[in-house]
């Protein structure tokens, strides 16, 4: 066998419980050493509604959730309903027959019914359901039941012996009934004898946070972006970082750029609505010139928009936020491992440039998982603080300080307050040298234009610093698929099934969306290979970016902004219009309803 | 490169500073002349704020005073102590983030009335019931200034003003039982035509831990015709000459809802029975400021949050 590929969906209710079974599958997978990608579709609803997670592992890296269902566990009619037409053959659909009956399925699906009241006789409450289609998926796909045992043991260890045997009795009768009734897929579940971790987006995001030395972190709860105030807040007395859960998102913006005034690495996160609120911030910490990061993890909008659903819609809102010109940096993660690694290099350069940072990720990302090696989990990361007087006991240059001193590359060095000897005022109106507002008496043009270019030759030095893209994948071929952010792992995959369709093609995805590296971007998109920018919004927002920083026009475009990621096929389909001719602009139908 | 931070500000310290001369008055000034109209109220709050500094015997750099947008709100560049000119409303907000980020501060917001009670309304109630320690004095003109007279969230009823040329019919603010209420466990009023009085009340709430407002009457000598120096100083009376009992809830939300002939100014209410928020945070429990502590996570701590994803 070259490739063991499995994808599991289990769908139901809100309230079914599906979130333990999935994390119980995640966490065997990564125990083997599989790779594991998870995408969970969900309402903005706490019980009811339709969900339906999906799970996807293999021995080799897995780079999106796929487009295929191998094993459906139907919690309910509904996703029976709703999924059964997607199986093919040599797939298997798990259910709980007292209540669900399936309708037509394709030649070939294997349609594995248990009933509860047989296997179960006696114990109330929906979950057993859970509980016997676990392990009956296990045998299905050869994981020994020792393995299911040792799960059940650590997943109700607070319930009791009681409780624990009873589930264990559940369990068994579940496994042994799938033993003797259903057909086992043809390969065993493999045992790499690696171990790999997995975390979420979010989880990524605050622990690169907390590698990066975040001290000080708010937010106000705000879907998707609360996974991150979640795992601060469990950790904060651990790593010793205040977090705080604050009134609304201008409090969070403030409150964050007060802390990172006073000295603090500060973090905050939110979705697009709270982002829209922070922008008048964003501007001054950059007028100020206050290091501060903040994490826009995008949902479908506009306004409330589709809270539990995924896009990329909010690149123009975070370039354009607050009023003016100002020097920022956005940077967009590829995928979850970067996520964590993004953080502490973005903390290096707005502390270097004191300035605002933005990182644009998204539901895909925050919310999806993902399997990491854990040696690629490195907390001993660099960290520079730029210029800080009372950090390091470095005197202000000669004569007497000046905040906003003039300088070549924009910087000046900044004194913490409470420092004997630099007192100083910052400000948000324009200023001077020494932070003297230039709007008291007269607001003199010459010092205007000399503090605004000051700051804003801070984007020159950042672009320095930052890498620029590259391609990804064969340097000739027929098309490049241009992406930024979270489409990373859907367009690689899509890559090579495009490749085993004899058609070669190549990625740029752009991490680092501002300062742009225009320069780079236009030899690379010029070679001669069509272009074809993937991106999950209306309006082709990275396509006017890209159009507006180089004059490049792509020759297509691919775009889905239902509310759900990519899968791979959406991306072949799309680029295999585009080539023929019979489209431009390719629009995607998501087969699974949710 | 994470340094020891108490290290690094020992070194700061020029030679000799640990026996600091005693700050003056002229230690103070800002770097430039204040730009007020001549008359304005909020000369009065500068002065008293200086003094303030002075009696209790605080260092410069101890000190930050942060503002949001308005007249008022330029008193930071008046005053040589660490200072943050933000945005309109939000100083509360930055303040709460510098106080937690650095608890050894001594944090003063300054402000007027339609950056801290209007726009700011949401930051200052929140601010209240956390009680967060820093002093918040409000330099109340009953009027936007900067904007060149409009009506603001204290107008009086009936008050003709750009905006409300039939007279304003909205209910004023009353931040004096509005605060007690929020939670604001040291609850003043000032008057700036009483500069020593004002010294009093400044000094009582820095002293104090936790959340104080000082609201100070601040006539508005361009704009606001009806509440002037004669206005407050027919009506202000002292509070502490009523034998007024600063514990007493009742009798505090009564005097603060006095308005008319009398005007009471002086300490409403006090409570230093309830911790402040940095206080109650534990993560600032020992340690030192959070903003001078090393950064980093130590390599046990890294490998169970590597554990605990396996």
């Amino acid at each position: 066998m070259s490739r063991y590929d499995l994808s599991i969906g289990i769908g139901g209710a809100a309230g079914q419980g599906i979130a333990t079974p999935g994390d119980i599958l995640a966490r065997l997978f990564v125990r083997r050493g599989l790779h594991l990608s998870a995408y969970n579709a969900y309402q903005s609803i706490i019980r009811g509604g339709h969900i339906f997670l999906t799970l996807r592992t293999s021995d080799e890296p897995v780079l999106s959730f796929g487009d295929k269902i191998d094993v459906l566990i139907a919690l309910n009619q509904d996703t029976m309903d709703r999924h059964l037409r997607l199986m093919r053959s040599g797939s298997a659909v798990l259910y709980n027959a007292d209540k669900i009956k399936p309708g037509n399925a394709e030649p070939g699906v294997q349609l594995c019914h248990f009933s509860v009241k047989e296997l179960a006789p006696g114990v109330k409450g929906d979950l057993v359901q859970n509980t016997i289609a676990l392990s009956a998926l296990l045998r299905l796909i050869g994981v020994e039941f020792k393995v299911l045992e040792e799960i059940i043991n650590v997943q109700f260890r607070r319930k009791g012996p009681t409780v624990i045997e009873e589930n264990l009795a559940v369990a068994r009768a579940g496994y042994e009934y799938a033993g003797s009734r259903f057909q086992p897929f043809p390969w065993p579940l493999p045992d790499t004898g690696k171990r790999l971790a997995f975390f979420e987006g979010n989880q990524a995001l605050a622990m690169g946070g907390a590698a990066a030395g975040v001290r000080f972190y708010c937010a106000y709860p705000m879907s998707p972006s609360s996974g991150v105030l979640h795992w601060m807040a469990r950790h904060a007395r651990q790593l010793g970082i205040v977090v705080r859960q604050v009134e609304d998102e201008i409090s969070v913006i403030n409150m964050a750029i007060g802390a990172a005034h006073a000295g603090c690495r500060a973090m905050c996160a939110t979705s697009g609505g709270g982002f829209a609120l922070m922008s008048e911030a964003l501007g001054s910490a950059a007028m100020m010139e206050i290091p501060v990061v903040c994490i826009n993890v995008q949902r479908a909008g506009p306004a409330t928009g589709v809270p539990t659903k995924t896009e990329q819609g909010d690149l123009w809102q975070v370039m354009g936020a607050g009023q003016g010109d100002y020097p920022r940096i956005i940077v967009a993660p590829t995928n979850i491992p970067d996520c964590f690694k993004t953080v502490p290099r973005l903390f290096n350069l707005v502390d270097r440039f004191q300035c605002p940072g933005i990182i644009l990720s998204d539901l895909l990302l925050s919310e999806g998982r993902a399997s990491v090696d854990p040696a690629e989990l490195d907390f001993n990361v660099p960290i520079d603080r730029g210029e800080v007087i009372g950090l390091n006991g470095a005197l202000a240059p000669d004569g007497g300080y000046k905040r906003y001193r003039l300088t070549e590359s924009g910087v000046s060095p900044r004194a913490l307050p409470g420092t004997p000897g630099y007192m100083h005022t910052v400000a948000t109106d324009e200023h001077d040298e020494d932070g003297v507002l230039i709007s008291d008496e007269y607001t003199n043009p010459h010092k205007r234009r000399a503090m605004h270019e000051k700051r804003m030759r801070k984007m020159q030095g950042i672009l320095a610093e930052i890498e620029p893209p590259k391609l990804f994948g064969p340097e000739e071929a027929q098309v490049t698929l241009v992406g930024w952010g979270s489409t990373e792992g859907v367009i690689r995959e899509a890559m090579q099934r495009l490749a085993a369709d004899g058609i070669a093609a190549n990625n740029l995805q752009v991490k680092w969306l501002v300062p742009f590296h225009g320069e780079a971007v236009t030899r690379l998109l010029t070679k001669g290979a069509k272009t074809i920018i993937v991106e999950n919004n209306y309006s082709g927002q990275f396509a006017r970016y890209l159009r507006s920083e180089t004059g490049l026009a792509a020759d297509g475009h691919i775009r889905k902004y239902d509310g759900e990621p990519f899968m791979p096929h959406h991306i072949v389909d799309g680029v295999k219009a585009i080539l023929s001719g019979a489209q431009r602009v390719y629009v995607p139908v998501h087969e699974i309803m949710v | 490169m994470s340094v020891s931070p108490t290290e690094g500000r020992r070194e700061a310290r020029p030679a000799g500073a640990g026996a600091a001369a005693r700050t003056t008055v002229k230690d103070l000034k800002g770097r430039v002349e204040p730009d007020w109209c001549p008359g304005c109220g909020d000369f009065g709050v500068l002065s008293a704020l200086k003094q303030a500094i002075v009696e209790l015997g605080l260092q410069p750099h101890e000190v930050m005073v942060i503002s949001g947008i308005g007249c008022s709100s330029n008193l930071p560049g008046f005053i040589n102590t660490y200072g943050m000119h933000t945005l309109h409303g939000r100083a509360l907000a930055v303040a709460t983030g510098a106080q937690l980020a650095n608890h050894e501060l001594k944090i003063v917001v300054t402000g007027g009335d339609g950056d801290g009670y209007g726009i700011g309304g949401n930051h200052f109630l929140h601010t209240m019931r956390r009680n967060v320690d820093l002093t918040y004095i409000v330099m109340n003109n009953q009027i936007y200034g900067l904007t060149t007279g409009q009506v603001s969230p204290t107008s009086v009823k009936g008050m003709k003003t750009k905006s409300t040329p039939e007279g304003s019919i909205e209910n004023p603010i009353n931040p004096i039982p509005l605060a007690i209420a929020a939670g604001a466990t040291y609850v003043a009023r000032g008057y700036t035509g009483q500069v020593k009085h004002l010294v009093e009340l400044i000094k009582g709430g820095i002293r104090h831990r936790g959340f104080a407002l000082i609201d100070a009457f601040s006539p508005c000598v361009t704009f606001n015709h009806d509440n002037t120096h004669d206005f407050f100083k027919q009506r202000t009376v002292k509070l502490e000459d009523r034998g007024h009992d600063p514990t007493n809830f009742a009798a505090a939300m009564e005097q603060g809802y006095r308005w008319g002939d009398e005007i009471p100014i002086g300490l409403f209410w006090k409570r230093e029975d309830i911790p402040s928020l940095d206080e109650l945070e534990p993560v600032l429990a020992e340690g030192g400021p959070l903003a001078r502590r090393p950064l980093g996570v130590p390599p046990d701590v890294a490998r169970s949050l590597i554990r605990d994803l396996m």
